[in-house]
């Protein structure tokens, strides 16, 4: 059968298309041309050390979406502005998964902002990403805590800067509830543990909890682990943990378990407004806090990015709707342990203007330009606090510079993806299900990778 | 949120290439598919012509030229094929040799650690309920519908109702099910229809998904919901095909429905039956979209492929996806070489 009766009208036809092609093609090439026509102005003298790679492009991966997403863009808008750098920034809800696939595939980004020291590492042995220039290395030692750059050091090689930070010793309240109880905000743990007996005498159950996360489940109990890991032992005993230099069943680490569940398995203390404590496995991380602003729950631990789900039209401030105190500490005389995440700026590619946007995110300037912008928080110690609006942000960037906290990273993000995104993720969905500790600590232990 | 076309200008630009490009390719292939034969076909008229008028010898229509012709047609498959199929299965089977990395030589140890990791005998325990449940159950149900509903009346519209979910991708089955399977608590409004039922009927809402193994069984009925349909499709479509004269033969003889059932309906519909067993079993060795939508592999749930990509994607675990890559086609390998053999015979039948 002749899909075409003329040869004549199929050649004119092949022939329009490929026209099409090519005119289209053409329209690609012509708007690169993104001029530092401000160059050389006051505005851009502090960008100065940047300049002379007009109008190449940077490409950056991250898992940074939707308005995060544009406040980023928005913060180096000055930087491509002044240095003709084009940055160009993808976030993906699938960040962690497409990060290696693109990567082994050949078509890595240039930067990618890594939350996981763990997976850093994993790129580093496989010498898939490149060491930071000097500048960076400079500027990130210049403007970081010490401890914050171990993360992001694989083997005595310095590989990238932290940008965003987020603080996760924290339990949200609603001031409004505490006040008309007649409740205060607990200092030492044995008064939170008295609180929440109150509470729970009172009929309401006082904690709310849920670590359901999609394909991320189990994350936020992690994170209940860790802290009271640096509550229950010692920050040297907490590393040795997290580098598998003690095992995963470890009796501390069951101890600190142990004393996780004394709150999450407490039938009288969870779940507000859920069910009973296997509802804590399927409530939503995003969901779980909410019951405080019905009065259904008084007390919810989660991080401080936690101020972004409350319902719209709630306040969170000191004196509003919701706000958070720190998670106490078991023994205030070991100090305040606080632990966090945040992202790395790492690279896959040495050209000289992707060194040049990997310095400038860690400096001081970006720091201030994003912050400015709102809900955010930095390690880095040029962030001028004026800068910082939101009063959980403030509480957070105060506890990351206060010489007295002691911080930690995130244990299950130090941790190899196996344990750290998998198994570990996993034993708390069953430890929360009704396994009992050894069991799930076992189980943990014997998938860590050798 | 609004769309915003202006914002989304770059978005279009490239959607116009891909169907632009798209129709060059295409229109490029049917262009070629129509000229080469017709090109052909002109020489040998006019050869013909040349040979009747001036006495020229007509030439010997060549084989190895459609040979050539054939090889033209083949070499896109043969390459495309080779590249997204051989290849890599080539090197998944190497790199289920290799460590996590990809970078050293461990031998066996990855399948080795398949069998003897209790989470992951519970994944092989899982996956064999599932091929042995949803393709038996799902089978049977549109069985049994098919034969209750052939020639009822609205048959039509019958057959339309339990064929619908086919039309669903499994994801958005998977979501349908989470909804009618979710839990709220005790005083709260439930939002999920079987906790509803049980709440109306006096009973405690129950979290359906946490249980092993009530979870897994309530996750194969979503596969068996959707495979129904097809099951009953094809095997109405085989009821429709028995000659009306073995039929109408059997009912002279006196047969009950039941004996009707089993010596007639049933030997009948035979080949179409191994046909939906076989492509249902496929199926559902690589079931990943229902495990991973509703519980994500947890609470004792997970199955092969879902575990395969936690291990190779997530965990960057290379050699301990690859071998549950390769242990997946193994078990595959044994249901395809009956289906062909079944194929074959039917054919030399036939």
């Amino acid at each position: 059968m002749a899909v075409f009766a003329r040869p004549r009208q199929a050649l004119v036809i092949a022939g329009a298309l490929g026209l099409a092609l090519g005119a289209t093609a053409c329209g690609t090439g012509s708007n690169t041309s993104s001029g530092n026509n401000n160059a050389g102005s006051a505005e851009c003298a502090p960008y100065e050390k940047y300049q002379g790679h007009d109008g190449r492009k940077v490409t950056i991966y991250s898992s940074i979406r939707d308005i995060e997403d544009d406040r980023l863009n928005e913060s180096w808008k000055q930087f491509e502005d002044c240095t003709g750098i084009d940055i160009s920034h993808e976030g993906s809800g699938e960040f962690e998964a497409q990060l290696p696939v693109r990567v082994d595939g050949g078509n890595a980004p240039d930067l990618a902002f890594i939350p996981q020291p763990g997976l850093i590492q994993r790129f580093a042995e496989r010498d898939q990403i490149k060491a930071a220039s000097a500048d960076t290395k400079a500027m990130a030692e210049e403007n970081y805590p010490a401890e914050w750059l171990t993360y992001s050091t694989v083997n005595g090689t310095f590989y990238g800067a932290p940008l965003g930070s987020n603080v996760k010793s924290f339990v949200w309240y609603s001031p409004k509830m505490f006040q008309e109880k007649g409740w205060t905000v607990p200092n030492t743990w044995e008064e939170m543990i008295k609180l929440s007996d109150t509470i729970a005498d009172s009929g309401t159950k006082p904690w709310c909890a849920g670590i359901e996360s999609g394909e991320a489940t189990g994350w936020p109990a992690t994170d209940w682990i860790e802290d009271l890991m640096l509550r229950t032992q010692t920050p040297e005993v907490y590393d040795q943990w997290t580098k598998h230099e003690i095992p995963f069943n470890d009796p501390r680490v069951a101890e600190a378990l142990d004393r996780a569940g004394t709150i999450l398995k407490n039938d009288k203390y969870v779940n507000g407004g859920f069910g009973g404590v296997r509802s804590i496995a399927t409530t939503s991380f995003q969901e779980a806090g909410v019951p405080i602003t019905a009065g259904k729950c008084a007390l919810h631990r989660q991080a401080s990015f936690y101020a972004n789900q409350w319902p719209q039209g709630t306040r969170v401030a000191e004196d509003g709707d919701v706000f958070a105190f720190y998670f106490p500490a078991i023994d205030p005389a070991r100090g305040k342990p606080v632990l966090g995440g945040g992202e790395f700026v790492t690279a896959f590619s040495d050209r000289p203007e992707v060194q040049a946007v990997q310095t400038y995110l860690a400096s001081g300037e970006h720091a201030n330009s994003r912050a400015k912008i709102g809900d955010w928080v930095s390690a880095n110690n040029k962030l001028d606090l004026a800068n910082v609006a939101n009063p959980i942000d403030k509480l957070s960037v105060e506890l990351l510079q206060d010489d007295s906290s002691v911080f930690r990273f995130d244990g299950s993000d130090l941790m190899p993806a196996a344990v750290g995104n998998g198994t570990f993720w996993k034993g708390m969905v069953e430890w929360i299900n009704g396994r009992d500790t050894a069991t799930v600590l076992q189980g943990i232990e014997s998938s860590w990778p050798n | 949120m609004n769309f915003d076309f202006a914002d989304q200008a770059p978005k279009l630009m490239m959607l116009l290439w891909g169907l632009v490009a798209f129709a060059v390719v295409v229109g490029g292939l049917l262009v070629l598919l129509d000229a080469v034969p017709a090109f052909f076909a002109r020489r040998r008229e006019a050869q013909l012509v040349a040979a009747a008028g001036g006495g020229v010898p007509l030439p010997r229509r060549t084989k190895p030229r459609e040979g050539l012709f054939a090889l033209f047609f083949l070499l896109p498959t043969v390459l495309l094929l080779m590249i997204g199929l051989v290849v890599p299965a080539i090197r998944t089977t190497l790199l289920s040799f290799m460590d996590g990395g990809s970078q050293n030589w461990v031998g066996l140890d990855n399948y080795r650690w398949m069998f003897a990791e209790d989470a992951i005998v519970r994944v092989l325990i899982n996956t064999l309920v599932w091929v042995t449940l949803v393709p038996l159950v799902a089978t049977a149900m549109g069985l049994l519908y098919a034969v209750l509903v052939d020639k009822a009346r609205m048959e039509a519209l019958a057959k339309s109702l339990i064929f619908m979910p086919m039309a669903i991708s499994f994801v958005g089955a998977a979501i349908i099910w989470r909804f009618v399977y979710a839990y709220r608590g005790e005083d709260q409004e439930q939002i999920g229809l079987l906790n509803q039922i049980v709440v109306s009927l006096g009973g405690e809402p129950r979290q359906w998904l946490l249980d092993s193994p009530l979870n897994t069984l309530l996750l194969i009925v979503i596969m068996v919901w959707i495979q129904a349909g097809f099951a009953m499709v094809v095997l109405s479509a085989a009821i429709k095909s028995i000659p009306a004269d073995i039929v109408e033969a059997a009912r002279l003889d006196g047969v009950t429905p039941w004996q009707m059932f089993r010596q007639i309906t049933v030997p009948s519909i035979r080949p179409a039956m191994i046909v939906v067993v076989v492509t249902i079993s496929i199926a559902t060795l690589k079931v990943f979209d229902i495990v991973r939508t509703t519980t994500n592999g947890n609470y004792d749930t997970s199955v092969i492929a879902n575990e395969m990509y936690n291990q190779a994607f997530r965990y960057g675990q290379n050699g301990q996806g690859s071998a549950l890559a390769v242990f997946l086609f193994v078990l595959v390998l044994p249901i395809v070489i009956f289906q062909i053999r079944n194929l074959r015979q039917q054919r030399r039948e036939g």
